[in-house]
């Protein structure tokens, strides 16, 4: 890799500043991701800037919502015991992801900011859009056996890899982040985004914004909640489709549901038309079915991939099964 | 064997606590680093090369590439291109032959500097149409033009097509990659024409004779030194284009220069299991006889190198039929050469003719071990002669009872637990029991020590601490006082690493040279004043001491002797070799894999709940090396089976998963149940101690009790390696 400097930044605003002016300035925070990206020559910032002396690792639970500092490593807050009470959903995704040693070192901001699988990206020989606009997509037509099967586009088929980020997006959270122009908040369903024309932008953080928290409101998804992931191993390695169900279940009736999926969409996939289906609704494998049918909609293969079709409905009726019947 | 049959694998500490040092690690004055900077098109030529940049960045010493080499004078004698062992002669001319081929080399004094150099080197190529996909290709099969390459016919040809009972399926595997964590390295350096290597090789010999060859100066004027290995798996049997980068870089700055490969220049550059496509045509009456048998492959290899391997073999005499057929072809692909992978030609082979035993089973409704055990084979009818030892239904009978193959069905999707789907499955591995001409040389050290020196090393099986365990048993010394030299040139010479042959033949010779040296001391005891009047027969020697066997009370030990004598007569160096009894007989290895499945069809998801891998391997020298060395060929096996593939973008010749990220291998969660166990009964043939090799064989038949376990838990047959999940995914109720 090529020269760069390194900065330890000592406050929020500060690292902010101190990255504005700098074009190819990145924040580094677990590096588990940027790291690789770098060593791989697919990115190649002049300067980085640490932001791990932040204050910014705490969970706090505060009156009406969770608080998740964007430093809190992801296994600080998948082994956290009040998010295990209050926020198992979260708690299992977290748990999924990568392994031990990773989570060791990957924060919650960084999680949300990782970049895509797809090989095309990663190697810098092969032509991609999100790493080079306009260099055409290699996964059309190419290997896409991991690919996304909503909401895709000419320019781009490639996936969200992160598990955290589908039980978030299926939690409502919100995004708190710092920038140049001051402080804003994000919905997390509205944080990543979809590839269009422009691929190489992941999500909607503007120039040189830096996360630095994830709430989470309060909720009853303590009880009937499952973290779905289908894989290649068992261990230590990326969804092929994963599915996140939360169930608030009274006498067996659905009061409140919320599903999302992982590993079919440039962004975590938040399944609401099933939600909406499903509220209300007496549990039934039938009912489950359904739902499921309805959140494939829309949804299309691009050959390695097709299997997804089939797998995805199947998935989000065994997350369901399992969730209800904790 | 029985007092150090168990002892501790003996450079175990060493390479735990990091004080093992591989070759790369060896600490070496003034040395510079280098690089590999790969071609970004799989055929064609380089039309430039801009090396200006590189060559003005900070720190570099050297950038090499065709238009600059001093080229090795080996490259102008080379023989006839195509043979195997004629390796991609690197920097040689303008010309690509695959993806990463190696165009240019970077030299710097640090490696960061050297890593960013390479960066800036730019080529521009003219492309010419590539072939890397063996599907397509497979028309442009050829035979292999040597001895090994005829085709098998015994009895009438391709009599399975008259059979009552027919069966004929195709079975394909990916290709796969060796990848051991230790990456493929080398530390070079010349003294005037005389080469040094630290560098990762399974054969310290072979190494010395191509580096010779290629640079034109006798073997024994280069040194080797590969102490340790982090794995090889048959990558080490070549001397691949990046040794003789650093050597050439090595000679050009007269310097030591080191070398590793990139992780991903592991998928690219050392070689793999060649991607097969088999054949098979199995045919048998209908109480289960076989009447015939017919197993075709047709396997990629480089546009420059023949590389074959023993896919068809294990058909030709692993089952008693009377007419079988057995083809191989090769198809050249725009691609590194392929190279032996664990259990080699033998585990892609298994793979075909173990899920086709199962299938014809299935046809017959029979059960899979019944129908093996109807047609066992009594004597090898290939080469018509009894076999020396086995033991292959003790294999059977252990591991149905340790499975409990007694809970499986014949009709699949039968048993369950719970909502999984249970199957339960079976495959036979067999390998060939080598043994080659090995030197030892046993000595007694003045603390009465015992060394043993040879030039073989240790890509992870144990190969010391079976030397170790051997030397004690027969010098009757504590293992402590045993100490292996090895892995070097210099020592007497061993062989090759590879094809399960290291035990017998090094085993061999630790036994001989150890005897010899026995006898020696006892000659030398016998012959002093303690011992006068007294018979050698009658002496014995354990610990260190040599005591008559009539009466204890006359003693003398081994430090006494030695200070009595010259050091030279407690030296012995001995070759040894194979007897003409070997000749009379068929010697093998054989294994059986059992495997039971857990099966979610909604999410094609596998669990593998319960592995047992059985083998005949003869005498097992040590149950821990042994075991660690079965539970790894059975992993490997799982491997095969369920994940591993080297996925090609043939648009562009170029892999798609080079990373262990991408390209996946078993985890510990994978693997719910593991158990490993030996028949342990000497062979009477193969060698004084009576094994007969286990590397390979632990391989051989695990990818096929997988798909046949599958097949017994879902009625999914599985014929195209590995079998994913989504191969066996049920569509949900609404799509079907």
């Amino acid at each position: 890799m090529k020269n760069f400097q390194i900065i330890k930044a000592l406050s929020s605003g500060s690292a902010v500043s101190s990255i504005a002016k700098e074009n190819s300035a990145m924040f580094i925070a677990g590096g588990t991701n940027l790291v690789d990206l770098m060593k791989k020559n697919v990115v190649a910032p002049d300067k980085l800037v640490d932001i791990t002396a932040l204050d910014l690792k705490k969970i706090e639970f505060l009156t009406a919502k969770t608080s998740i500092g964007a430093l809190a490593k992801n296994s600080q807050v998948a082994e956290d015991k009040a998010i295990i009470e209050k926020h198992p959903l979260l708690a299992m995704a977290l748990a999924a992801g990568a392994s031990q040693q990773i989570r060791h070192m990957a924060t919650v901001g960084g999680n949300m900011l990782q970049r895509t699988r797809c090989s095309y990206f990663y190697n810098t020989d092969m032509p991609c859009n999100k790493r080079v606009p306009k260099s055409g997509c290699g996964a059309i037509g190419g290997s896409n056996r991991m690919h996304a099967i909503f909401g895709a586009s000419d320019s781009c088929i490639a996936v969200h890899p992160s598990d955290m980020c589908v039980a978030l997006a299926a939690l409502d959270a919100t995004v708190l982040v710092e920038g140049p122009k001051g402080k804003r908040e994000i919905k997390f369903t509205e944080f990543h985004r979809l590839p269009g024309n422009t691929p190489e932008k992941d999500n909607t953080l503007q120039n040189k914004e830096l996360i630095t928290s994830v709430e989470i409101p309060n909720n009853n998804f303590t009880k009937n909640v499952h973290y779905l992931k289908v894989r290649d191993r068992s261990s230590y390695a990326f969804a092929l489709i994963s599915v996140a169900a939360a169930l608030d279940i009274q006498n067996n009736t659905i009061n409140d549901v919320r599903l999302a999926m992982g590993g079919v969409a440039h962004k975590p996939w938040r399944l609401t038309e099933a939600e909406e289906f499903l509220k209300g609704k007496t549990i039934s494998e039938t009912i489950f079915r359904q739902a499921a049918d309805l959140a494939m909609k829309g949804a299309r293969g691009y050959g390695d991939n097709d299997f997804k079709l089939t797998l995805g409905p199947n998935a989000i009726v065994e997350a369901l099964t399992i969730a209800s019947s904790k | 064997m029985s007092k150090t049959s168990n002892i501790n694998r003996v450079d175990g500490f060493a390479k735990v606590t990091g004080s093992a040092t591989y070759s790369a690690e060896y600490k070496t004055d003034g040395v510079v680093y280098a690089c590999l900077v790969g071609s970004t098109i799989a055929k064609g030529r380089i039309k430039t090369i801009d090396t200006k940049k590189a060559e003005w960045a900070p720190g570099v010493l050297a950038v090499i590439s065709h238009l600059n080499v001093d080229k090795p004078s080996g490259y102008e004698k080379a023989k006839d291109p195509h043979n195997f062992g004629q390796p991609l002669q690197v920097f040689k001319d303008d010309t690509v032959l695959y993806y990463d081929q190696p165009i240019a080399m970077v030299i710097a004094d640090t490696f960061e500097r050297m890593q960013y150099a390479a960066t800036l080197i730019k080529a521009e190529y003219i492309k010419e149409e590539h072939i890397t996909d063996l599907q397509k290709a497979k028309v442009k099969e050829k035979k292999v033009e040597t001895d090994k390459g005829d085709d098998y016919h015994r009895g009438v040809p391709d009599n399975y097509k008259n059979a009552a009972v027919v069966l004929e399926e195709e079975y394909t595997i990916p290709t796969e990659v060796h990848n051991p964590m230790e990456l493929a390295n080398i530390i070079a350096k010349w003294e005037g024409n005389k080469p040094t290597v630290f560098t990762k090789t399974q054969g310290v010999e072979g190494t010395r004779k191509s580096i010779g060859g290629v640079f034109g100066i006798p073997p024994e004027d280069v040194s080797v030194n590969s102490e340790y290995l982090g794995g090889a798996f048959g990558m080490g049997l070549h001397t691949w284009p990046y040794e003789i980068a650093a050597l050439i870089g090595a000679k050009k700055l007269n310097r030591p220069v080191k070398l590793v490969l990139h992780r991903e220049q592991m998928f690219t550059n050392v070689g793999f299991r060649p991607y097969t496509i088999q054949k098979m045509g199995l045919g048998a009456t209908k109480e289960g006889k076989l009447t015939g048998l017919t197993h075709e492959a047709v396997a990629m290899t480089s546009s420059y190198e023949d590389f074959m391997e023993g896919t068809v073999n294990m058909s030709r005499f692993i089952y008693n039929c009377d007419n079988v057929s057995t083809r191989y072809r090769i198809v050249k692909l725009d691609t590194c050469t392929p190279i032996w992978m664990r259990g080699p030609g033998e585990a892609t082979g298994s793979f075909a003719l173990e899920s086709a035993m199962d299938e014809l089973a299935h046809k017959l409704d029979m059960d899979p071990i019944e129908f093996r055990k109807l047609n066992y084979a009594e004597k090898d009818l290939e080469q018509n002669k009894p076999w020396s030892s086995k033991y292959l239904l003790d294999c059977y009978e252990g591991g149905m009872e340790r499975i409990g193959w007694k809970n499986r069905k014949n009709k699949p999707g039968s048993v369950k637990e719970g909502e999984w789907l249970v199957g339960y499955g079976m495959g036979t591995g067999t390998f060939g029991c080598y043994r080659s001409p090995t030197s030892v040389k046993a000595k007694f050290l003045a603390d009465g020590n015992l060394v043993l020196q040879c030039s073989v090393n240790d890509m992870g099986p144990g190969t010391a601490t079976m030397m170790t365990a051997i030397g004690a048993e027969i010098t009757g010394l504590p293992s402590e006082n045993v100490i292996i030299q090895m892995g070097r040139s210099g020592l007497a010479k061993g062989p090759t690493q590879g094809g399960s042959a290291t035990t017998s033949s090094v085993g061999s010779a630790v036994h001989d040279s150890c005897n010899l040296l026995v006898s020696k001391v006892l000659g030398l005891a016998g012959a002093t004043s303690t011992f006068k009047g007294t018979p050698i027969t009658d002496l014995t020697f354990a610990n260190g001491v040599i005591s008559s066997a009539k009466d204890a009370s006359k003693t003398v030990s081994l430090a006494s002797l030695i200070s009595s004598n010259k050091p030279e007569d407690f030296e012995v160096e001995n070759t040894s070799k194979g007897n003409e009894e070997m000749k009379k007989y068929s010697i093998y290895s054989f294994s059986v894999h059992f495997v039971k499945v857990l099966v979610n069809p909604n999410l094609g998801k596998i669990r593998l709940a319960h592995v047992v891998s059985c083998a005949d391997i003869g005498t097992v020298i040590n149950q821990k090396t042994s075991a660690g060395q079965m539970y790894g060929g059975a992993v490997g096996g799982i491997g095969m089976g369920l994940m591993e593939a080297l996925e090609i973008d043939h648009r562009f010749g170029r892999p798609i998963n080079n990373n262990f990220a991408d390209y996946h291998v078993p985890v510990n969660a994978d693997i719910e149940k593991q158990e490993v166990f030996f028949v342990n009964k000497k062979d009477p043939i193969s060698n004084p101690m009576g094994t007969k090799g286990l590397g390979e064989t632990a391989l051989v038949g695990m990818a096929p009790a997988i798909a046949n376990a599958v097949f017994n838990a879902t009625g999914k047959r599985v014929r195209d390696l590995p079998i994913t999940l989504d191969k066996i995914l049920e569509p949900s109720v609404a799509n079907a």
